[in-house]
């Protein structure tokens, strides 16, 4: 589905990483660890078409990145579900309405039954009506979760999803992407915290890459 | 015939779309006095246009159908020369009539110049001949070379000499009411670019959910441009309404007399000022649209 092959990316004459190779398999559960500046945020970027790799070949979906347009990346986005650490949402519009942005905007309608389910799986039904600054760090997560998964993506890119959250919530946000991951989704979760890891190990089986000294290695035998 | 394809649907609009863009204070306050101002200065070009169309037809018409023959001779020959004159004329293809000025009529004309007790008959002014055209009027070179061999003291005035700068004068404020229309359109254009360009700067973070979930640029764009389209259309509407109602309470022809009189619309050209507001949507949708593709790109 996404496939990294020789990859790298420099900024600012920096080279960032380099040689990096990554293939996430359909149904397959990814963690991304390695330590702040190590460039997670910047290889979950290349995995859904924000950035361009500088060396290296990104295909996602089987086209390479580089050749896309903006429009081939917006409908790669649409087969994406992506949850940033600080979800931006449209702070005009209801919670209901953000979630249901990619339906929207993708021009297909969904019934009021399929958007009262989503919000009771992410627990947020009385918050449908609220504004996004009216939701605490948690229910923007999981708003940001449900309108990652509302168009039923192939694969669901988290980039540190339980950052801002506490122990309590994180598991409960890690409950979902398990449970998305055994409907068949490919999942890709970028964080720093390995007691997440662990919990994640003990209900789903996941492969766990870290991201150091610009190399992109298999970290599975030391969690 | 695309573009306005184009602009219709987008009225049409997707309101679902125009939702996912949050209303703007100043840009829309901007649009709305930009097209409202711009559309009230362009009902006052275009009745200046068409005022001066008119002028330059109606003196163009008039002039055209008249001309004058001078005849300077002894008073012991003026009858004679006006006699053979008058025969000349009325022989001539293109004159529909020919008639000596009576000694009244001279004095009337005259009168502004030396008053009204003019004694015409007792001083050597020269004797009028107004001569009105038919059809395309007569062959003046022609005419001159006649005359010239009939008639010695006869000379034609067939009005060339100072309808010609008239009618340049009246077309040249015609062009200039066009010119006008253009530079408003052009200055419109400029202005809701620059409100566009604020709420697009504004709306950054917008426009980056928008894209994260999958938005089609041209997606984005057009909720932008609707909103900007709309807006000049209801102030271009505004500034119309406006600019008709003050055309319309200009003073009467007969009451202000000399150049201004009917400066406005007669007739059919009340229908005109309609396609302002038109052409302000129009130049806002296209100003918008090339506004927002060019940000979004340089977003890419």
């Amino acid at each position: 589905m996404i496939e990294l092959d020789n990859v790298a990316y420099s900024y600012g004459g920096a080279e960032l990483f380099a040689g990096l190779d990554l293939t996430l398999a359909p149904g397959s559960f990814h963690f991304l660890t390695g330590p702040s500046g190590a460039g997670k945020t910047t290889l979950m970027k290349l995995c859904y078409g924000e950035l361009i790799a500088t060396g290296g070949q990104v295909r996602l979906f089987g086209q390479d990145a580089r050749g896309l347009d903006r429009d081939a990346v917006a409908q790669i986005r649409r087969r994406i579900g992506v949850v940033h650490q600080d979800c931006q949402f449209l702070d005009h519009l209801p919670v209901a309405e953000n979630i249901a942005l990619p339906l929207t905007v993708a021009g297909h309608g969904s019934t009021s039954d399929d958007l009262r389910d989503l919000l009771g799986w992410v627990g947020l039904a009385k918050q449908a009506a609220q504004l996004p600054p009216e939701l605490s760090g948690g229910e923007r997560q999981r708003a940001a979760l449900a309108r990652a998964v509302i168009m039923s993506p192939e694969v669901i890119l988290a980039d540190e999803p339980t950052g801002n959250v506490d122990w309590e919530m994180s598991q409960r946000l890690l409950g979902l992407l398990v449970e998305l991951n055994k409907m068949g989704k490919t999942v890709l979760i970028a964080t720093h915290d390995l007691s997440l890891i662990r919990a994640a190990k003990a209900q789903v089986s996941a492969r766990v890459l870290r991201l150091a000294d610009r190399r992109l290695q298999l970290a599975g035998a030391s969690l | 015939m695309d573009m306005l394809r184009r602009l219709l649907e987008l009225l049409a609009g997707d309101p679902q779309a125009d939702r996912a863009v949050p209303p703007t204070g100043f840009t829309a306050r901007l649009t709305l006095l930009t097209s409202g101002a711009m559309a009230f200065l362009a009902v006052f070009a275009l009745a200046l246009s068409l005022a001066t169309g008119r002028l330059a037809d109606r003196w163009s018409d008039e002039l055209a159908k008249t001309s004058t023959l001078r005849i300077s001779a002894p008073a012991d020959q003026m009858q004679a020369q006006t006699d053979a004159a008058i025969v000349v004329l009325q022989s001539t293809p293109g004159v529909a009539q020919a008639r000596a000025l009576s000694a009244d009529e001279q004095r009337e004309l005259l009168a502004p110049w030396f008053g009204p007790d003019l004694p015409v008959e007792s001083l050597p002014v020269p004797q009028l001949i107004e001569v009105i055209e038919e059809g395309d009027g007569f062959d003046a070179t022609g005419l001159r070379a006649r005359l010239q061999a009939e008639v010695p003291g006869a000379i034609l005035d067939d009005h060339t000499r100072w309808r010609e700068p008239l009618v340049e004068a009246a077309n040249r404020l015609r062009l200039l009411g066009i010119v006008s229309m253009l530079l408003i359109a052009g200055a419109t254009g400029a202005m809701i670019t620059l409100a566009a360009n604020a709420a697009l700067a504004a709306n950054a973070q917008v426009i980056r959910v928008m894209r994260l979930v999958g938005a089609r640029d041209i997606y984005i764009a057009r909720a932008f441009v609707r909103r900007f389209t709309l807006r000049a259309l209801i102030g271009a509407a505004a500034g119309t309404l406006a600019g008709t109602l003050a055309v319309l309470l200009l003073p009467r022809a007969d009451a202000a007399g000399g150049f201004l009189t009917g400066l406005g619309f007669q007739g059919a050209h009340w229908l005109w000022p309609l396609v302002i507001p038109a052409l302000a949507a129009l130049v806002a949708f296209v100003a918008t649209r090339q506004a927002a593709l060019r940000t979004l790109k340089e977003q890419s």
